[in-house]
């Protein structure tokens, strides 16, 4: 994570000061700046009003067809940014599909158009997260609270929700991280944040020395939601403390209140994954798209071949990271699990250049291998590994361990023993985050891919950039579908083991 | 029965670690394989493109070379930016031996670094001026024109602008959409530079901004918003309308140019280079040849609906004449559209970006 941070700072310092100046110290700047903040804190806070409900809804109601809700809600991740954002946009004007049924509206655009569409499609980072955390938890609490006398809506007010919580503030981090920095959508719906100043010196300059400096700007805009999650999460404890078991979860009857649940899931699930497949399957019926078969199929192998070793990479760097974090809370070991949440924070495109950078100079038979290109992913998405296997570490009763050394285990076997177990589903979830993610990555797989290895994000780029999006549509589509097989694989893992219990 | 399914009483590692195993496995030969796949490794037969054109366009045009030659191209596809500052960072140890852009300030900044080595001079002979660079270091492969693109049922026969300063008139208040964040609208902006001052551009790009036009993030976003009904003009290049129309023929958008020599009919170019450190200069001369050809021309025209650079090869019915275009375009020479610093500092300057 050094490494691009140094690179930087290098690229940075080169920077003459007058012109940095002249390009950050404007009117319009803090117009950037307001329009960012108000939009991260829009999109946190919507994200966690869909995601929450859904999350409980999912795991402990008697709601039905929960597994298909869950593997639906956990799809948008998969979906291109720009599939989004045009599914939206093609929702509204004159030839629109609101007007193909007689409804004039306007195009969604500015701070609610951009808030909703990536609302839409971050969500889900903190459904996984607190879905975990729900899975985990223990019913005796809440038994507990009933039998003390309290109402099941004060239940699940004050055991509950304070137990979601390293869930949730962990699933905001990453959703809050993502606004800041996201631009495509965003400039879709014409909504000007700081993320544009870091675009234009890109896109518009080719430059690196002024971007990076910009880039460093948007790191430390980052350090805002870090120092305020680890504020929030400091000194709380959140494990069982009792002896014995957990017991199993208790499903509550939703009775009356079903017809409400099914039309918010209907809705969150129309938006977010109804839409961009209508869109999709549009400009799929535009073109036939089989003779593109043996292609996709290719990049497929490509894609996959780089994403699902940068899952795994994420998530053996991320447990003990989150370990030493939860066990051993440190200066040190804040330090390199916050510094980690920085390679999310980075601009994808400045952190591959500071990999370009790196490998030239330092591992130079390394350039443009895949092995480069999935450390890269790694560092970019361990950010995403950290917080489901964190926050499930939280709920985990030191007394796991203590139990195995006891027995005369090392402190790594009583790890592995122990604690990696109780882990699983974090680990899963961890493993569906960064794969999903890796696969329509774009900015690193352009610069750091072997070259002539083309991945289905990149083949999906270079036909939406020349508006060709009948000949994108079906990379597009193999994306969502892979992407989606992929949560659905894990889920029904999962599933098994609740199976079990049953 | 369900107590025996907790945390401390389940036998670690029995069916659960089979799963886990299997998953592991998995990825395993995944990155084996993957390893493998990235080990082709090239030879002096290879050369190695990067292009910040898209596949679909370009694929068909490598296939032919590789037919013909025998010689194979490795190609890294990208945004042209991101292309261009991937170039920067390499420097000399770039594995490049071209870079075939998508626009001339790319281009441009790649040259200023050092970093093309220059084309022979015959590959220029009978060129257009608005086709080539004076210093020789790359050449254009195909020309996009400026145009006003808008809409036919918002827009009668009267309401056309003759030039592109008209449109900070009233009557386009808040009916005209552009793209500030956009490369071709930003060589557009250098050439209104190079053609009428600084200070003229400035005060144009201000009047426009408080005649409430509308910023979109793409030309292809220009398109869509008319066709929406969001605003009624947009200035765009020629070729994404005609794409739409290719698989929609009923979009509703027209388009069309200013008066001829306008700087709102600016032709813009992709354009190709060779790479300074390249091993293999022989065989990247010959793929610019090939470019420049009469049978990749015909196919920029044919079916990228780009102005090709020579008048050799048959119109595309759909496009102006190369002689229309030559009569509409203002005679401005590639190099002196590179100042894009320069125009940045403009559009800053002018609250645009």
């Amino acid at each position: 994570m050094v490494v691009p941070l140094g690179y930087l700072i290098v690229r940075a310092a080169e920077a003459d000061a007058a012109t940095l100046v002249e390009m950050l110290w404007r009117r319009r700047t803090w117009v950037l700046l307001r329009n960012t903040l108000g939009l991260t804190g829009g999109v946190v806070a919507l994200s966690a009003l869909v995601a929450l409900p859904l999350a409980w809804l999912t795991v402990r109601t008697d709601l039905p067809a929960r597994r298909l809700v869950t593997l639906l809600a956990v799809t948008p991740l998969a979906i291109p940014g720009y599939v989004m954002a045009h599914a939206l946009l093609g929702l509204g004007g004159t030839n629109g599909m609101a007007a193909a049924v007689g409804i004039t509206m306007q195009r969604p655009s500015g701070f609610w158009g951009a808030t909703i569409a990536l609302t839409l499609y971050a969500y889900p980072y903190v459904f996984l997260n607190v879905r975990a955390s729900l899975l985990t938890l223990d019913p005796g609490l809440e038994e507990s609270a009933r039998s003390l006398g309290y109402s099941p809506r004060s239940v699940f007010a004050r055991v509950v929700l304070p137990m979601l919580v390293p869930g949730l503030i962990a699933g905001s981090l990453i959703v809050a991280l993502y606004a800041l920095g996201d631009f495509g959508a965003v400039a879709l719906m014409r909504f000007e944040v700081f993320s544009f100043a870091i675009y234009t010196q890109y896109a518009g300059a080719f430059d690196r020395v002024y971007a990076s400096a910009l880039a460093l700007v948007l790191v430390l805009l980052a350090v805002g939601p870090l120092i305020l999650e680890t504020r929030l999460l400091g000194s709380v404890r959140f494990a069982r403390t009792g002896s014995g078991v957990a017991r199993r979860q208790r499903v509550t009857r939703l009775a009356a209140m079903k017809p409400v649940a099914i039309l918010f899931v209907a809705v969150v699930i129309a938006a977010s994954v109804g839409l961009p497949t209508v869109s999709l399957l549009y400009w799929m019926g535009l073109r036939s798209p089989w003779g593109e078969l043996p292609r996709l199929i290719a990049y497929f192998g490509n894609s996959v071949a780089a994403s699902a070793p940068a899952a795994l990479l994420a998530v053996v760097a991320a447990i003990p990271l989150a370990y030493l974090r939860v066990r051993y809370p440190g200066k040190r070991s804040i330090l390199a699990e916050r510094t980690a949440y920085l390679g999310y924070a980075i601009p994808p495109l400045a952190l591959a250049l500071g990999m370009v950078f790196f490998s030239l100079r330092v591992v130079p038979f390394l350039y443009q291998t895949l092995a480069l290109l999935v450390v890269a992913y790694a560092m970019n998405f361990l950010a995403l590994a950290l917080g489901p296997i964190r926050s499930q570490l939280l709920l985990a009763p030191r007394r796991l361990e203590e139990a195995a050394r006891s027995l005369g285990r090392s402190p790594i076997a009583a790890f592995v023993t122990a604690i990696l177990p109780v882990l699983q589903r974090g680990i899963l979830a961890s493993l569906t985050l960064v794969f999903v993610m890796a696969m329509k990555e774009l900015p690193i797989a352009f610069l750091l891919a072997p070259t002539g290895f083309t991945t289905l994000s990149v083949a999906v780029f270079s036909r939406t950039s020349e508006a060709m999006f009948a000949e994108a549509a079906p990379y597009a589509a193999a994306i969502v579908v892979f992407s989606a097989l992929f949560v659905g694989l894990m889920l029904r893992y999962e599933g098994q083991e609740i199976n079990e219990a049953s | 029965m369900a107590s025996c399914k907790g945390l401390l009483a389940r036998p670690v590692g029995a069916v659960r670690g089979h799963r886990l195993g299997a998953i592991a496995l998995a990825l395993t030969v995944a990155i084996t394989g993957g390893l493998y796949a990235a080990g082709t490794r090239q030879d002096a037969n290879t050369i190695t493109l990067y292009s910040g054109r898209g596949e679909s366009l370009v694929a068909p045009l490598i296939e032919e070379f590789q037919r013909e030659t025998g010689i194979t191209v490795a190609v890294r596809y990208g945004g042209t930016a991101e292309l261009a500052v991937l170039l920067q960072e390499e420097g000399a140890r770039s594995p490049a031996d071209l870079f075939w852009a998508q626009d001339a300030g790319a281009l441009g900044a790649v040259a200023n670094g050092g970093l093309l080595r220059g084309l022979p001079d015959d590959v220029f002979a009978g060129v257009p001026t608005i086709y080539r660079g004076g210093r020789g270091l790359w050449i254009a492969t195909s020309g996009r024109a400026r145009v006003l693109a808008y809409s036919p049922t918002a827009v009668t026969n009267d309401g056309f602008p003759t030039s592109v300063f008209d449109l900070t008139d009233p009557q386009y208040r808040g009916r005209v959409g552009w793209a500030p964040t956009n490369g071709s609208f930003q060589s557009f902006i250098t050439a209104m530079r190079v053609e009428h001052g600084d200070d003229s551009t400035q005060r144009w790009v201000e009047a426009m901004i408080a005649n409430d036009v509308q910023s979109y993030r793409s030309n292809t976003a220009i398109v869509e918003a008319i066709a929406a009904g969001e605003v009624a003009f947009g200035i765009t290049n020629n070729y994404y309308l005609l794409r739409f129309q290719a698989s929609d023929p009923d979009f509703p958008v027209a388009q069309r140019f200013f008066a001829p020599g306008d700087t709102g009919n600016l032709v813009n170019v992709a354009g190709v280079g060779v790479i300074a450190g390249s091993a293999n200069t022989e065989n990247a001369e010959r793929f610019v040849r090939f470019l420049l050809d009469r049978s990749a021309q015909q196919y920029f025209t044919s079916e990228v609906y780009e102005y090709p650079i020579t008048d050799a090869v048959a119109q595309n019915p759909r496009l102006e004449s190369f002689a229309r275009l030559l009569e509409v375009s203002p005679q401005i020479e590639l190099d002196r559209l590179e100042d894009l610093e320069g125009t940045l500092a403009l559009l800053r300057r002018a609250g645009a970006l």
